[in-house]
């Protein structure tokens, strides 16, 4: 199967182009078939190689499948090559298979949607392009997939292009992100001339030889990696794109900022993971970044009124643990938790699709209520999607890997008493958000009709998701609740391996017990203030208004950087230079004043003009000489 | 010779610059053409050589092209307008 390693993006790129060529062409069934098809065959290859690299593990623990050289000048030799290990085969599963959902459930989505052939050329390309990112085997190929990612990302914000809001919120999404690639393109540079590679092996196994722990250089190449990462995961301080990236179809907002592309930071720590622990320094930053995000995006989502936007904010925190894991060295538990994430917040933001079609497009979970009894397929999976983000202990995915990293932040060497506190205010507040959103939306009295009720290819994705946010905890347990580290024994092969603990097994039930009780806070708190039989009125304050607008981040930015250069370029609009060219294009004007006078449309008046130029001709030509 | 189609030419062009009707300011056209096959014949004569009668034939030709135009331009500017002032259409200016 290693030979058919390209196969797995090249199905969706395949039906991309098509889907975008003669997409306008085809039969809205015809075009489903072909968008969601595609990442199932995809789905499809990727199993079956997974399936074979776990019964026979090869040499190395890696395929590498060598398809062309890119390009060949002066010793850089960039390949297009795929590079398949257990890192891409856990992220590589995900993205086909939760995009393959996803896919399915957009076929409902947006089926009355004019432009249904081009979102699917669009989702393609983006699942074709992800694949690539994470299939890479040196970071020009991966840099591809992820300029890729970003463009997909932008389109599909935009996707209903005719309203202004979606066309800024685009904009803003593709011009911060562009902060943190130019970082990363730069890390790149940096990386190609120091160390003479890209492929990312090679360069860590060079870094190593050639790099001192803590030098300069480390630092350097670590920390312009780490812009790169913050941009596209939506960190501080590039974290402003994400909540507004929400303008585009939900199914997007699943997949694309929620799921797989703003996971791609993570991926790309992960996969450079011999940089960041050369430069510690850098590896703290990457802790503190995800703590920091962590906690503010999560008071944001506590204030927010859109259904999306607090689980925009939700993903930014959850991507914050992640960080955090990787920061602290736990490397196999951010992965751990990307791909409990990836299930539970794709099956919450699909399940907000359903309500939101459900109330008309209107996303306000204010003017929501009592939807319990007329969507329970949407309330339970917003019920176990939600305990899962939340925690839930024993039950959810999203409590096992929640708790690895909180128990790395407790006992790991690199961790300390500030991490863990950090994550278990996180994990309060997220448990308090998550409940706040499920008693706001579906308990108290009705306030609308609803106007759908899924179907099947929207209920379907909903079911096999909520079984995975609950199952897919089951992968890696810590030792004594059942004790099977399998996901991290597999990926310790290629990231460094968890730090190992000495502690008692008392502490660590204690942590555990601690994160429940952190839940149970959360929880406890939103049935206090939200409870069915209270009268909910939205509160105002100044806090509460600090955290709707994400801390006043977008104010500050708008205040730091807009405002200075719209003030720079209203100013240089008309200085000397300009007065130049305005002077010329006025004396152009006046001239053409003068000139218009001759156009008089008599013939006689021309005439008389072409014999009068033609005597003072001849009379130069026969007197001037 | 040459003297005749100097006054041909003034004739001509005085035609051209005063008539405002449309037919006659063609004629003057027409006028001022011949006047200048007219020279290049005197020349033609003057020196013995036939290029100047090969150019009065390509003169001839070239008239007739002229007039043709002109006159179905004429015939689409009496459609519009029930007159033929050539100054009724300054209107047509840019």
């Amino acid at each position: 199967m290693q030979h058919l390693l390209w196969l797995i993006p090249a199905f969706p790129f395949t039906s991309a182009v098509v889907l975008a060529l003669t997409g306008s062409r085809f039969s809205r069934r015809l075009i489903a078939w072909l968008g969601t098809a595609s990442i199932a065959l995809s789905a499809l290859v990727a199993i079956l190689t997974a399936a074979q690299f776990l019964q026979s593990p090869p040499v190395g623990n890696a395929w590498t499948q060598h398809l062309w050289v890119w390009m060949d000048v002066a010793g850089f030799r960039p390949e297009i090559a795929f590079y398949f290990d257990p890192v891409a085969l856990v992220m590589v599963l995900v993205v086909t298979f939760v995009g393959f959902l996803i896919h399915l459930y957009s076929v409902e989505y947006m089926r009355d949607d004019d432009g249904f052939a081009r979102f699917f050329a669009y989702m393609n390309l983006f699942v074709a392009a992800m694949l690539t990112l994470v299939l890479a085997n040196n970071l020009l190929l991966l840099y591809l997939g992820w300029e890729g990612v970003g463009l997909c990302s932008f389109l599909l914000i935009g996707f209903w292009y005719r309203e202004p809001a979606n066309v800024r919120a685009a904009n803003k999404a593709f011009l911060v992100t562009r902060v943190g690639d130019t970082a990363m393109a730069i890390g790149l540079f940096l990386i190609a001339t120091q160390l003479q590679t890209l492929d990312i092996q090679e360069l860590m196994r060079r870094a190593n030889e050639q790099w001192p722990i803590g030098s300069g250089i480390a630092i350097a190449a670590a920390a312009l990696l780490l812009g790169g990462a913050v941009g596209k995961s939506a960190q501080l301080p590039l974290q402003t794109w994400l909540p507004d990236a929400m303008a585009g179809p939900t199914p997007t907002s699943a997949l694309i900022h929620a799921a797989t592309m703003v996971t791609a930071g993570v991926y790309l720590i992960a996969r450079t993971n011999a940089l960041f622990i050369l430069a510690p320094q850098v590896q703290l930053a990457v802790a503190l970044i995800g703590g920091a995000t962590m906690l503010l995006s999560a008071c944001s989502a506590i204030a927010q009124r859109d259904l999306k936007r607090v689980l925009a904010y939700s993903t930014m925190s959850q991507i914050g643990y992640m960080f955090l894991a990787l920061g602290l060295g736990a490397w196999s538990a951010a992965l751990f938790h990307f791909m409990t994430h990836a299930f539970f917040k794709a099956l919450l933001f699909l399940a907000a699709g359903v309500v939101i079609q459900a109330m008309h497009h209107d996303q306000d979970m204010f003017h929501m209520g009592g939807l319990r009894s007329k969507l329970p397929l949407a309330f339970w999976s917003f019920v176990i999607g939600g305990s899962a983000l939340a925690g839930l202990p024993l039950i959810t995915a999203g409590f096992f890997s929640k708790d690895l990293i909180l128990w790395q932040a407790w006992a790991g060497p690199n961790g300390n008493g500030w991490f863990w506190i950090a994550g278990m205010m996180g994990a309060t507040m997220t448990s308090f958000y998550t409940y706040r959103m499920i008693l706001l939306v579906f308990y108290g009295p009705e306030k609308r009709e609803i106007s759908y009720k899924p179907g099947a290819a929207a209920a379907i994705p909903l079911c096999v998701l909520c079984v995975l946010s609950v199952l897919g905890g089951y992968v890696d347990t810590p030792p004594d609740f059942g004790g099977v580290p399998a996901l991290s024994n597999f990926l310790n092969s290629v990231v460094p391996p968890l730090n190992e603990v000495h502690v008692g097994p008392i502490t660590e039930i204690i942590t555990a017990l601690c994160a429940s009780a952190a839940f149970a806070i959360g929880l406890g708190f939103a049935y206090f203030i939200y409870a069915p039989w209270r009268k909910i009125v939205p509160r105002e304050d100044l806090l509460l208004r600090l955290w709707y607008s994400g801390w006043g981040v977008d104010w500050l930015y708008d205040h730091l950087f807009a405002a200075p250069f719209r003030f720079v370029v209203n100013r240089s609009a008309s200085d000397v230079v300009d007065a130049i060219y305005t002077g010329l294009a006025t004396l152009a004007d006046r001239i053409s004043l003068l000139l218009r006078v001759t156009q008089s449309g008599r013939i006689r008046l021309y005439a008389t003009g072409v014999a009068a130029g033609s005597i003072v001709l001849f009379a130069v030509i026969l007197f001037a000489r | 010779m040459l003297n005749l189609a100097v006054i041909l030419f003034a004739l001509g062009l005085i035609g051209l610059l005063t008539r405002r009707n449309l037919i006659f300011t063609l004629m003057s056209v027409e006028v001022m053409l011949n006047a200048a096959g007219l020279a290049f014949v005197a020349g033609s004569y003057q020196w013995g050589k036939p290029d100047g009668q090969v150019m009065f034939l390509f003169i001839l030709a070239m008239a007739a092209a002229e007039v043709s135009v002109g006159l179905a331009l004429l015939l689409q500017f009496h459609r519009r307008e029930p007159t033929l002032d050539s100054d009724t259409a300054s209107e047509m200016k840019g």
